[in-house]
């Protein structure tokens, strides 16, 4: 364990340092931030209103449009010389979210991934091989400074290139891997194609996240690769990955709740659900300065539970997601909305476009098909025409979204529209 | 000037008989057509008795379609007959796009149905070169 002080922290403990530092970070928001004045006034609440933990639910949630709403930083708390990283996710219309992180911000996100690493089986002895993407996306350098925290040795490797990756791993005796799920299987499937065994390389384990996948997932990737395949949890509005991490237990992912106080919302309602409950994950970050989040909306589903586990850590655990609250979908490590791809047809075709997107699993590697109505609009009497329209497209969403599309044209009214609003996402994948 | 009519059909079965049945329905006589199709999709082309009656019905009926002016020329029915128009339009600089045979009752000579960007420089080396052009009027109602 990294940090017993606070990973096997008394929950009474534990819950006083909650609400000393929510009530820091409720009033520090409230005085320098606007947007927060504002919404808590709306909401007939003030800082002062926060007597007790269960008081949070007095103030209004946090969504990404709040995020998108004050772009770029008017949602920070710190002047902007305090602010020493910024991070983005990819947007919905075009404009992204960006976040910030001042240089306590910066030590606090290492400590998080030092937990979650280490409850992943690293040590200062280990060789951590990190495939996330580095740059704006959090995957990378959030693991990478965890790694280099614990002292371990840090291959920096990136995403992409999987032959060369194995080879690193099986040259340098890589020990851990860190990656998508789904980029851990096609590693699994580059070593056999390679005529390697999982015996070849000296890996011991693996921290796996950024997409939901489920427990026959687990199975494959640690029977594939002989490894402890670990799930990792976060969100860059949140910190990025170290949010939530699993244990040698692998029974929910232990969410380090002297950071982050989390909450389970009925989605529609937006009511707080009881303990075991499944529903939205809330989450409100009680240290963070240069953005702290109030109760913000994940749109993740899962639940949580706070009986002790197995491994010593007090923190609640919460399940693997099971699904989104939201029509956002994962395709190999990025998001990507319904409505991005709608805005990418609104300017092919300037009328409202009928499309569908059509998710899949080939092999390991997940396939993301767009079906577009030819509408009036976008016909042309020339197969050439219709061709360099579906290329177009293709080349629009690969350079939105980084994501290669199969696109197909598709006869009007063919997409089933259900209550006069077509299904715009068919996911056919068995995470 | 031939008012054609341009749909979208899907590479799957049953799509033709689809647009047939709602032209039949609608009282709607095929007199040509040609189809150009890849893996996916195809376009088809067709020559009705109707034409704006043809587009509106698809259109009811959830079919893309729109109307396409090509040309209808008469070619005499010899070797070379077609060769010699093609080489006129050529020399004049005027590509083609598509065209297609247009199945006629018997007649001493063939007909094509040709689109063609510059429209109006067809027409004018066409006529030149005393190439027969064939009415909307008469490929509607042979």
């Amino acid at each position: 364990m990294w940090n017993r002080k606070y990973e096997e922290m008394d929950r009474e403990k534990l819950q006083v340092l909650q609400f000393l530092r929510l009530k820091q970070t409720i009033e520090r928001v409230y005085q320098l931030v606007p947007h927060y004045r504002k919404s808590f006034q709306s909401a007939g609440a003030e800082p002062g209103d926060i007597r007790s933990l269960a008081d949070l639910q007095k103030l209004p949630f946090t969504v990404k449009d709040d995020l998108r709403d004050n772009f770029p930083y008017g949602l920070f708390t710190v002047d902007l010389n305090e602010v020493v990283r910024i991070h983005s996710s990819s947007g919905t219309t075009g404009i992204p979210t960006v976040v910030g992180y001042t240089r306590k911000d910066l030590e606090t996100w290492a400590e998080l991934m030092a937990r979650t690493l280490t409850a992943g089986g690293a040590t200062s002895e280990s060789i951590v091989h990190i495939a996330y993407g580095y740059g704006l996306f959090t995957g990378g350098l959030g693991v990478h400074y965890g790694a280099e925290k614990i002292g371990a040795t840090v291959v920096p490797i990136s995403g992409g290139q999987t032959k060369r990756q194995v080879k690193m791993m099986k040259d340098l005796g890589t020990t851990l891997l860190a990656c998508t799920p789904s980029y851990a299987l096609f590693i699994a499937e580059t070593i056999a194609e390679m005529d390697l065994r999982p015996s070849d390389l000296k890996l011991c384990s693996g921290v796996f996240g950024a997409e939901p996948w489920s427990e026959k997932m687990r199975q494959v990737i640690e029977e594939k690769l002989q490894i402890d395949a670990f799930d990792i949890y976060g969100l860059s509005e949140i910190i990025g990955p170290g949010v939530s991490y699993e244990c040698t237990a692998k029974n929910g992912l232990h969410l380090s709740e002297d950071h982050f106080i989390p909450e389970i919302i009925d989605p529609s309602t937006g009511d707080v659900l009881p303990e075991g409950a499944t529903g939205e994950l809330v989450i409100t970050t009680i240290s963070k300065e240069a953005l702290p989040m109030i109760r913000y909306r994940t749109r993740d589903i899962t639940n949580l539970n706070s009986k002790p586990c197995a491994c010593g850590r007090t923190h609640s655990r919460m399940t693997k997601i099971s699904g989104r609250s939201d029509d956002m979908i994962i395709i190999r490590g990025v998001n990507v909305f319904p409505s991005q791809i709608e805005s990418i047809l609104l300017e092919m075709g300037g009328t409202e476009p009928h499309y569908q997107l059509v998710v899949e699993r080939v092999g390991s590697l997940d396939t993301l098909q767009v079906l577009v109505e030819v509408s009036e609009q976008l016909f042309s009497d020339h197969i050439r025409g219709l061709e360099s329209l579906e290329n177009r497209i293709h080349i629009e969403i690969e350079n939105m979204l980084g994501v290669s599309a199969d696109v197909k044209l598709v006869e009007p009214k063919n997409i089933p529209r259900s209550e006069g609003k077509a299904q715009r996402v068919i996911d056919k994948r068995s995470l | 000037m031939i008012k054609q009519i341009s749909i979208f059909l899907e590479n799957k079965s049953g799509r033709l008989v689809k647009v047939t049945k709602v032209l039949e329905d609608a009282r709607i006589n095929i007199r040509g057509l040609s189809i150009a199709d890849t893996s996916d999709f195809g376009i088809l082309r067709l020559i009705v008795d109707q034409p704006e009656k043809a587009v509106s019905t698809l259109k009811e009926n959830g079919i893309t379609a729109t109307v396409t002016e090509v040309i209808a020329v008469e070619v005499p029915d010899r070797p070379g007959g077609l060769a010699d128009i093609l080489a006129c339009l050529n020399d004049s600089g005027i590509n083609i796009e598509y065209l297609y045979s247009f199945i006629d009752k018997p007649a001493h000579n063939a007909i094509i149905m040709m689109r063609v960007e510059k429209v109006a420089d067809a027409l004018q080396t066409l006529g030149k070169n005393n190439i027969p052009i064939v009415r909307g009027e008469k490929i509607y109602s042979y």
